[in-house]
């Protein structure tokens, strides 16, 4: 009997186990074979923060949810359409997102009684007619793998820990996906144990043949070609986009780069991805905390390299005292916070948008620093591309947020042409710079940036640091009207960079009766929400910020063309606070601490409360 | 790759090449003076060019060293100048980078960057300043204060046991410990320039007296009546002898080092020979530090060859690229599956 094949637009997958059950790598390949089909899609990893929770348990699970689709693709999906469980503390964790009517697929011989237990479930919900309004995909994943794997020489444990590339098999015929690319990602990554490689993809067969074959299944879809721009695309994660950025801007510069860190969750990605690039002369230097991480940073600029270092919140509060240097030092140095859930340790495997406040405001005195944020995983590398330009363009420390689901999250990165990104012009200046009194290492151009004196260069040897010094000479000063007018030079720097910030675009039309406003990784969410309503007919537009530090000097202009303003982010509303200092007016916030991003669905009910 | 080393009578360097105009503001008879007059006349003599020394400083009396030397010099934050050079040093490891630090600076707020910059073996020179007190703030006890230091935060007596920093640089497997005296030139000249020519981290004790809120704290050593029954002056090779005449030594006596009398009993085939290379004699020499019952020894106590982080370093970036090949963008960003849309 041929089975049907239904053509279907967009789908939202959730792939959802045991922290041990190789959850983020299924959905990895999946996602892979996503990209290859050319869906365009968004991915979000939800994992806990420990290593391997103990085995059965609600803490323990771990989830990876996609989105693809024939059309753009924003965010990784609000509500899944189909559901992989692989234990019962899984569908426990997770059902409660399903979509009405969606698709389970479970693993049956992992509802024991002990793990059914474990998971808070009295019955089997497989069995006890509680799923019902789903559909249910009852799959004895263990026991087939262990009778398709029979022959191989791996213990019992080693075929058990296959059902995922099971699992991962029925998902590739139920989304008509190309198995070749996992078969050959998965003999090289077990090369030298091609038994390991075998076995999974076995199991992987096995599943895809089980959705072919048996009866159960009658339906499968097919997700055509997304309508992308022209070009040649990869799959990216947001930590390797800035790790990607940060190289390139170092080439285009002509500069070495160096990394100063100390590993962190979720930004450890940034480092593991430089240390590896290493014949690009890439010099990574794992710090022993996050304040050496920082101070090496400062000490490689000094020096002449374009410097970075890379952390996430707790990390952030730990250099602070360090950003404040590179500010009074006037040093380019990009600082990549990913942001998690806080404050303190607080959920370092969750998102969240909160240290925005930290960025812009967070050091003693009045130090102010540029701030840019990134909108999408593909996005970091251009924001990272950017805060390097801009650090050494205007001699500051550039802050570049990301955070914890653009960091891990994925899309198609359009590959850019490496010949036309743009060169970055800097001016190292030599002996000949050296006037009749001496070098001037507080000098300014005509954007009030300082020389980046290099030592090594001959006549120019001179002393920085952390007390003020005087304008022009770099001379340690505590006089009065030199520390203001040291003061404002370092405000007005940051000012400067408005002219480094395009016109802003609009989602929706430029004058309306609602603005919503977002800054960093919300823009998806913000962006779906928007067409749904203005499909329905509202008048509702987008703007999204890049930089929030400065602002863009065209953002009260353009506000001023709506009636209302309204302001979702993933903290209690710090963009908010910022904007309303600066247009003194009213603003309406969507303001959710989950540890997870917006729904577009949140936004849009919002939307409607206002306009309604 | 380290430091171009040129020919002396080429750079044609003198003292003054590296006295700035500005005026030096440590107290008067301070001992800093005369660290850094010894550092400006060994520095011309080192075959390295001037524009190739960077100075990194943290916070405190000590800190402020980069600002009296006409070099390239940053002066940072309080603890963290190991780190600062650390980058300096692997972003051009052409450059002679000297850390000057306090016994607050380097031990107490950057202990941490301390023991990690002498583990990893960077190629810099850490001068410890340590005058066993808290200058800048204006006399609270600092970790390497002794037992019982009455000090403005230790009205009654400190309770706060003191480190001994050059024990600690062993413990983090320091490749160069020497120690030195303010007031002795010989000395100072003989630790900078083993220091500049010491390939890794090279640390420098320097026992200097804080003549406001410190006097005398070193008195036995510094007092040159007293200096030569209380000091060591420890040569790698040769027997450990000291004395005003000369005439006193130690030797190892129940596995403890002891003090005899050279003449009838004991003559200088029964001393200990220093050798710089062994850490049982360095830790031998720094158990001394504070025993009364012997000298306190001083000159270069360890130095060993070790690879250096920053050779290292270039190293592994000319290996992976002679196997790899020189990285360029486009293998970077077509690392990944990649699709085309038509």
């Amino acid at each position: 009997m041929a089975k049907k094949v239904i053509s279907i637009n967009e789908a939202t997958i959730r792939f959802a186990g045991d922290s041990g059950d190789g959850m983020q790598l299924t959905g990895t390949r999946f996602t892979e074979a996503t990209a290859i089909v050319g869906n365009d899609l968004k991915t979000i990893p939800n994992y806990p923060s420990e290593i391997r929770a103990p085995l059965g348990t609600l803490a323990g699970v771990s989830a990876f949810q996609l989105m693809f689709g024939s059309q753009r693709v924003f965010t990784p999906g609000d509500l899944p359409d189909t559901l992989v469980a692989m234990n019962p503390a899984a569908l426990k964790v997770h059902l409660r997102d399903l979509k009405k009517g969606g698709t389970i697929l479970a693993n049956s011989n992992a509802f024991t009684t002990k793990n059914l237990k474990m998971a808070g479930w009295e019955t089997n919900p497989l069995e006890d007619g509680s799923l019902e309004g789903f559909t249910v995909f009852s799959i004895e994943m263990s026991r087939l793998v262990k009778i398709a794997l029979e022959s191989s020489d791996l213990t019992s444990k080693g075929i058990e820990r296959t059902k995922n590339m099971f699992a991962l098999g029925v998902l590739f015929w139920m989304y008509n996906r190309p198995i070749e690319p996992t078969e050959e990602w998965l003999r090289k990554k077990f090369e030298s144990n091609p038994s390991i490689a075998e076995a999974n993809i076995t199991a992987m067969k096995t599943g895809f043949n089980y959705g072919e074959t048996t009866e159960i299944f009658t339906t499968s879809y097919a997700v055509e070609k997304a309508d992308l721009p022209k070009g040649k695309y990869r799959n990216i994660t947001g930590n390797v986009a800035v790790a990607y950025g940060l190289v390139t801007a170092a080439e285009k510069a002509g500069k070495e780069l160096f990394l100063g860190s100390y590993p962190i969750t979720p930004a450890s990605e940034i480092l593991h991805t430089l240390s590896s690039l290493r014949n690009h002369g890439v010099k990574t230097f794992q710090a022993e905390d996050e304040i050496a991480g920082i101070a090496s940073a400062i000490g490689a600029s000094y020096a002449g390299d374009l410097a970075v270092t890379t952390t996430s919140g707790p990390g952030m509060a730990l250099k602070t005292e360090a950003i404040g240097l590179a500010i009074i030092t006037e040093l380019p140095l990009v600082i990549v916070n990913v942001q998690r859930g806080g404050p303190s340790t607080g959920m370092p495997t969750k998102m969240e948008q909160s240290d925005l406040l930290q960025a812009v405001h967070g050091r003693n005195s009045d130090a102010q620093i540029p701030v840019i944020a990134a909108k999408d995983p593909a996005d970091c590398f251009e924001c990272a591309f950017e805060a390097a330009r801009v650090a050494m363009k205007y001699m500051t420390p550039v802050i570049l947020l990301s955070d914890g689901y653009l960091g891990q999250g994925s899309g198609p990165w359009q590959i850019p042409d490496p010949k036309k990104l743009p060169k970055i012009e800097v001016n190292h200046p030599d002996s000949s710079d050296r006037g009749e009194d001496g070098f001037m290492p507080y000098s300014r151009d005509e954007n009030e940036a300082r020389p980046w004196a290099i030592p090594g260069t001959e006549g120019l040897e001179h002393r920085i640091g952390g007390l003020e010094k005087e304008n022009i000479t770099g001379m340690v000063s505590q006089d009065p009207d030199n520390h203001q007018l040291m003061t404002d030079i370092r405000a007005r720097k940051v000012e400067n960079i408005k002219q480094e910030i395009p016109p802003s675009e609009i989602h929706g039309d430029s004058k309306g009766k609602l603005l919503v406003v977002g800054w960093g990784s919300t823009h998806g969410a913000i962006h779906v929400a928007i067409d749904r309503a203005r499909a329905k007919g509202l008048s509702v537009s987008q703007l999204h910020l890049r930089w929030v530090s400065p602002f863009p000097s065209d953002i009260k202009a353009i506000c001023d063309e709506f009636d209302e303003i309204l302001i979702p982010e993933v903290n209690s509303g710090q963009l908010a606070m910022l904007l309303k200092g600066e247009l003194a007016r009213e603003i309406h916030q969507l303001n959710i601490v989950r540890g997870e991003p917006f729904r577009a669905s949140e936004i849009e009910e919002k939307i409607n409360e206002i306009l309604g | 790759m380290s430091e171009t080393k040129v020919d002396i009578q080429d750079l044609n360097l003198t003292r003054k090449d590296f006295v700035p105009g500005n005026e030096v503001r440590w107290c008067p008879g301070c001992g800093d003076y005369s660290v850094l007059a010894n550092m400006q006349k060994t520095l011309p003599v080192m075959g390295v060019k001037k524009e190739n020394y960077a100075f990194v400083s943290g916070i405190g009396c000590s800190s402020r060293f980069p600002y009296y030397m006409d070099t390239y010099g940053f002066h940072s934050i309080h603890g963290r100048a190991p780190a600062i050079a650390s980058g300096v040093k692997l972003a051009n490891p052409e450059l002679a980078v000297w850390v000057i630090t306090g016994d607050g600076d380097g031990f107490s707020i950057g202990g941490n960057h301390m023991i990690h910059a002498l583990r990893r073996n960077i190629d810099m020179n850490i001068m410890l300043f340590n005058n066993r007190i808290y200058g800048l703030t204006k006399g609270q006890y600092s970790p390497t204060s002794l037992l019982g230091a009455k000090t403005k935060s230790s009205p009654f007596g400190s309770i706060d046991r003191p480190f001994n920093p050059s024990a600690v640089a062993l413990g983090a497997n320091a490749t160069f410990i020497s120690r030195a005296l303010d007031v002795d030139a010989k000395g100072l000249q003989e630790s900078i320039k083993r220091a500049q020519r010491h390939k890794g981290a090279a640390f420098i004790e320097v026992y200097q007296n804080c003549i406001i809120f410190n006097d005398g704290e070193f008195a036995d050593v510094e007092n040159k009546s007293t200096r030569p029954d209380n000091a060591l002056f420890v040569v790698h090779g040769e027997p450990m002898i000291f004395g005003k005449e000369q005439d006193k030594g130690i030797i190892m006596k129940d596995n403890h080092p002891k003090v005899v009398h050279l003449g009838q009993e004991w003559s200088e085939e029964d001393l200990l020979v220093h050798d710089e290379t062994n850490p049982i004699i360095t830790n031998l020499l720094l158990e001394m530090t504070f025993d009364h019952n012997n000298p306190t020894p001083f000159g270069v106590l360890r130095a060993v060859d070790a690879p250096s982080y920053d050779d290292m370093m270039v190293e592994q970036i000319k290996e992976v690229t002679k196997v790899k090949g020189k990285g360029t963008l486009e293998d970077l960003f077509y690392s990944g599956d990649v699709w085309e849309v038509k």
